[in-house]
């Protein structure tokens, strides 16, 4: 079975509320924060693994990224992922979800055709969940979104997806896109070995005329929405201290209950 | 920039027989939208055996499209899509609204790549701003940042909102829609490769964080399963619902993920609501800043929550808890 796992890198989630807006430049200072593969990708990269473990062929990992993320992606190679392919060009920068799921798709189809697609179903940083489902369009093959679980059973395909206080099941033919959420299993750690061994896999770089693409349609000048400003969320509040004993200080938070109606 | 024209979209969303909230958040923020151009607002409703029309004329939608098709009876992202592709080409809306359930993202996004055109997700406000540009704000960075998103050059302008942003709007003192009965005979020629077999959905016991009056969020700080258990006994005894932060939820100590406040979780906005040791990451914070009144319990004088809070607190959860807990039952007796 061929399988490809969309990876995207992300500034680290643990560092988001360092992230400011400069107040000259309004543009995001985030330079400090280290890159990672996003976490939910990771459960994305370990469903494939597993499907590889069970019936043989091939997993490659494709990005759509700065050179940098070159780094970040071998951690993806480190857990057992065959071939990287990043897709690089300063072109692509800017891309909205549209455009990032119409640049993936290209790379993907021009790799070869691949049994199943998998995606961490959201991303940390922009965290919108559109590109499993519009991957899935611009491949034109089935796709679903938030997979918790999944089997295949005599060539058909068991889906659990996640919905509100529950879940749906499906069934399905390869090919298909798969955006998993993390219940789907827990990421293996990176063995020594693999991070050894990610050193001596096929790394694909590929830009805009690689992939045979217009710079009209990739990129910010490709995308159909545009970003405007940048603001934080005005969220602070003018904090009182209650001080003293638990005692007091319990008695002093009922106070506040009554005088907003409550208790009573 | 020209005024906007056009129609104003929902898409409804239903669970077991019912519409869900969300379809009349959604519509109380299309008429908002929509009255300040005269546009008109219209609703969108799939599904098997199915009438919500009279109800949604009543909370002011101008134009219900009703889509009853026994191939619609579960929800499914590929024949959904292919059904609202062809709606939407057929009226040209100019703005459509989406809920941002786990449903609701995927079919927004679906359609969004069939039309070609932008997607704004989990949007905490719409507005049209002075050059008549409709502004999608969306959080990045787990809310930690706002940003702005414009749709300039294709339509329709699709943007998806997540259930309990917006407030549901009051029922029309003069109803005057009128219902449409569109078809799904596009599906004729689709053949789906998915099957949806069955949907799943138990409600959660308790009173739902979205309609408590108090809201007691446990975090991290709490500690131990142990002194999560007073912290639940409060909840009862406060006639409250008690949320969680991502961190707590991730030790287990919780009722489960539809406890979970913040931007991947409910938005809650209690008369009340109390943090215990509860560190104010933004992305829960986001979820909860609404509220009326906010404390906050921590023992760290200088975490970050207490930023956010009307009182603060410093002292351990564990040690305040058995003694508020005590001091409320007592308040209680004496009341009665």
């Amino acid at each position: 079975m061929n399988i490809a796992v969309c990876v995207k890198p992300v500034p680290d989630p643990k560092s988001y509320d360092k992230i400011t807006i400069n107040p000259e430049t309004k543009l995001l200072e985030r330079n400090k924060i280290p890159m990672v593969i996003n976490p939910t990708d990771k459960h994305a990269i370990e469903a494939a693994i597993q499907l590889k473990e069970l019936y043989g062929g091939k997993v490659i990992l494709i990005s759509m990224a700065p050179p940098g993320a070159k780094e970040v992606l071998k951690d993806g190679l480190a857990m057992g992922v065959d071939e990287a392919y990043l897709l690089s060009d300063r072109f692509f920068a800017g891309a909205d979800t549209f455009v990032t799921a119409k640049t993936l798709a290209t790379g993907l189809k021009k790799i070869e055709n691949f049994d199943l697609v998998f995606a961490g179903s959201e991303s940390a940083d922009g965290g919108t969940s559109h590109v499993p489902s519009q991957l899935g369009e611009m491949l034109g093959i089935p796709h679903l979104n938030h997979v918790m679980a999944l089997v295949m059973e005599d060539g058909i395909l068991k889906i659990k997806t996640k919905i509100e206080n529950g879940y749906m099941d499906y069934e399905g033919r390869l090919p298909m896109v798969l955006g998993v959420v993390r219940e789907i299993n827990t990421p293996r750690y990176i063995p020594l070995m693999g991070v050894i061994q990610a050193q001596g896999k096929p790394f694909t770089v590929w830009g805009l005329n690689d992939l045979q693409l217009d710079p009209a349609v990739v990129g910010l000048a490709g995308s159909p929405t545009k970003p405007g400003s940048l603001h934080t969320p005005p969220l602070g509040r003018k904090v009182e201290m209650l001080d003293g004993e638990l005692e007091k200080v319990a008695e002093k938070i009922i106070v506040v209950l009554h005088s907003a109606g409550l208790l009573s | 920039m020209e005024k906007q024209h056009g129609e104003v979209w929902i898409i409804t969303e239903q669970a077991k027989g019912r519409l869900n909230e969300v379809s009349f958040e959604l519509l109380g923020k299309a008429r908002e939208l929509a009255a300040k151009d005269g546009l008109p607002v219209s609703a969108v409703v799939m599904g098997s055996g199915i009438d919500f029309g009279n109800e949604l004329i009543a909370y002011g939608a101008d134009r219900v499209f009703l889509i009853d098709d026994p191939r619609l009876a579960l929800y499914q992202n590929d024949n959904y899509a292919v059904v609202l592709e062809n709606l939407i080409r057929k009226y040209s809306p100019a703005i459509v609204l989406f809920s941002a359930s786990y449903c609701g993202s995927e079919l927004s996004a679906t359609v969004a790549a069939k039309l070609e055109t932008g997607l704004a997700a989990h949007c905490v406000d719409l507005y049209f701003n002075e050059q008549a540009e409709f502004v999608q704000v969306v959080p990045a960075f787990g809310g930690r940042v706002l940003g702005d998103i414009l749709c300039p050059h294709t339509r329709p302008q699709i943007a998806s909102v997540k259930p309990g942003m917006f407030k549901k709007p009051e029922k029309e003192s003069e109803p005057h829609g009128v219902i449409m009965e569109e078809s799904a005979a596009v599906l004729d020629h689709y053949e789906s490769p998915l099957k949806a077999l069955r949907v799943v959905q138990e409600q959660p016991v308790g009173l739902p964080l979205e309609e408590a009056e108090i809201v007691l969020a446990g975090g991290w700080g709490v500690g131990s399963a142990e002194v999560w258990q007073s912290l639940e006994e409060l909840g009862r005894e406060l006639n409250g619902a008690v949320g969680c932060t991502r961190p707590a939820l991730d030790e287990g100590w919780t009722k489960g993920e539809h406890t979970l406040i913040g931007v991947s979780g409910k938005t809650v906005r209690p008369k009340v609501y109390i943090g215990f040791g509860v560190s104010g990451a933004t992305h829960h914070v986001v979820g909860m800043k609404d509220s009326g009144v906010v404390i906050n319990i921590n023992n760290n004088p200088e975490e970050t929550v207490f930023q956010v809070s009307d009182y603060g607190v410093v002292a351990d959860v564990k040690d305040l808890l058995p003694v508020l807990l005590k001091k409320i039952r007592k308040a209680k007796e004496d009341r009665q």
